[in-house]
């Protein structure tokens, strides 16, 4: 019996160092993989200002999208005159926004959201309003920053 | 040559091959040909393995090259713009057929025990299909694309907790840039493929040792009428219908992709604004629409969840089907009835998302 015993006591220590083993195995591939997966984050110069182009090209009732940074931005000229700028991001799923002049209202083509002229979520699936962006306009040229 | 074919017979087991094909019957009644959409299915994926190991010979994996090497393909390459329309093609016509497949089966109850573990890695199967969609579509770097690719990268940043790191693990970064195109080019062209090819044999294997699932309809009435159900040879019999089958839709292929080449489009510019008239493929349309429907909160609970949630939940319930539903008249019944509904409500989004132009 005591021969038995020592047999079992004796398998269970080889399966537990057979599963210490693999599980190292296993471990040591999957941990690098996993990490190798997800990409760095690369340090990125927060963008606090760029030039958004003409302020008399951009006529009243219209807009445009300019880069801001590594994120698009969209400048629109309501049909009163005001010079607004807000991300372009639409805050659903991500797509880029258009000024639609038939509606008086900032767009996106992807999910039919749209945004007033103060960069609210007022129909469509958008939950929440546009970032808006400082405007300053120096003579021609329109420069739009992000609010501090 | 006569001395060539006993060489290879002792070393590989083509007799026992043979011998199991000519043995093995397929079930012949009124159903039948749902029998043949796995199989256009395994065709048009060969298809795409090999038009894809083609377009892999110019293609260029990054965001300067893409779109430009799209282009040297289908303009410059003499019959690139062949290769290319039938995978493009090939894909759709693929995700039909695999759709197809499912609904027979399920229609049919054909995931009932022993075929449980057939079922799920189908249903596996049919999930890579669509990623392999989604992957590829992006490859191209076109407007549609770009955007398409954004959007549905951003879905996943709606499930809790992990979503932000699911956006950042399919984008290979906070933004859809080149970074994205390379990695999902490195899943369209070298994970997906070995997952697919794995749980293809896996599928195949089954479906080889269980044989074809005859539904309880057929078997019921044949046993009321003391009959037994009819059946062919699969040699030379089913085959030659199978490869009829093939012929026929390669025939398809080649008039889609001769008669109506896939466009490329634009070069995509992440500065622009999205295209007026932006939608995804057709088997994506009915998630498409259904994301346009959802207000933005539903008590206080995000929309977007919601909807995202009850989809997730719906593969899982695909996926869990033979263990859900026991093997009764009664729960065939909700199975038959829920497929009908989930395959109502996808034609239903569908037509809305072909009908509604812009608002």
């Amino acid at each position: 019996m005591a021969h038995v015993e020592d047999q079992g006591g004796r398998r269970r220590l080889l399966n537990w160092l057979l599963g210490i083993w693999g599980g190292g195995v296993v471990g040591s591939i999957c941990y690098p993989v996993v990490r190798y997966l997800s990409p760095p984050d690369i340090p990125e110069a927060a963008t606090l200002s760029v030039g958004a182009g003409s302020a008399r090209s951009l006529a009243p009732n219209s807009g445009r999208v300019v880069p801001f940074g590594s994120r698009p931005a969209i400048v629109i000229r309501t049909p009163a005159g005001d010079v607004r700028a807000f991300s372009a991001t639409c805050t659903h799923l991500d797509c880029t926004v258009q000024y639609r002049p038939d509606l008086q209202r900032i767009w996106c083509a992807c999910h039919n959201g749209q945004y007033d002229l103060n960069g609210r979520n007022v129909a469509g699936p958008p939950p929440r309003p546009l970032d808006e962006y400082d405007v300053n306009v120096k003579d021609d040229e329109i420069a739009i920053a992000r609010r501090s | 040559m006569p001395r060539l074919r006993p060489w290879l017979e002792e070393r590989l087991p083509l007799s026992d091959l043979i011998q199991t094909l000519r043995r093995k019957t397929v079930p012949h009644h009124r159903y039948s040909l749902w029998y043949y959409f796995g199989g256009t299915t395994l065709f048009l994926f060969g298809i795409q393995v090999g038009t894809g190991a083609l377009l892999l010979l110019y293609y260029r994996p990054s965001a300067a090259e893409a779109y430009e090497s799209v282009q040297f393909i289908v303009t410059r390459v003499p019959f690139g713009w062949l290769v290319r329309s039938i995978h493009a093609w090939a894909a759709n016509l693929m995700v039909a057929s695999a759709f197809a497949h499912l609904f027979s089966v399920l229609f049919l109850h054909a995931y009932r025990r022993p075929r449980e573990l057939t079922w799920v890695s189908g249903v596996i199967l049919l999930l890579l299909t669509l990623a392999f969609g989604f992957t590829g579509y992006l490859l191209p770097w076109n407007e549609v694309s770009f955007f398409a690719t954004r959007v549905g990268t951003d879905i996943a940043a709606t499930v809790p907790l992990i979503g932000h790191g699911l956006v950042r693990f399919m984008r290979g970064g906070n933004d859809v840039t080149g970074a994205t195109l390379t990695r999902l080019f490195g899943f369209h062209v070298a994970i997906l493929p070995a997952l697919a090819t794995a749980l293809v044999a896996l599928h195949l294997l089954l479906v080889q040792r269980h044989g074809m699932s005859v539904p309880p309809s057929v078997e019921r009435r044949a046993a009321e009428n003391g009959q037994t159900i009819r059946a062919i040879p699969f040699l030379p019999h089913f085959l030659l219908r199978d490869l009829f089958a093939w012929t026929a839709v390669l025939a398809l292929l080649a008039g889609l992709s001769t008669f109506y080449p896939w466009e490329l489009g634009a070069k995509a510019d992440p500065f622009a604004a999205a295209p007026a008239g932006i939608r995804p493929e057709w088997y994506f349309l009915w998630a498409f629409e259904t994301l346009k429907h959802v207000p933005a909160t539903i008590a206080g609970v995000s929309g977007e969840l919601i909807a995202v949630g009850a989809m997730g939940l719906g593969a899982l319930a695909a996926l869990g089907l033979p263990f859900l539903a026991r093997d009764t008249p009664r729960a065939r019944r909700v199975v038959l009835w829920a497929g009908l509904g989930a395959l109502g409500f996808m034609g239903a989004m569908t037509g809305l998302a072909l009908a509604g132009g812009m608002p």
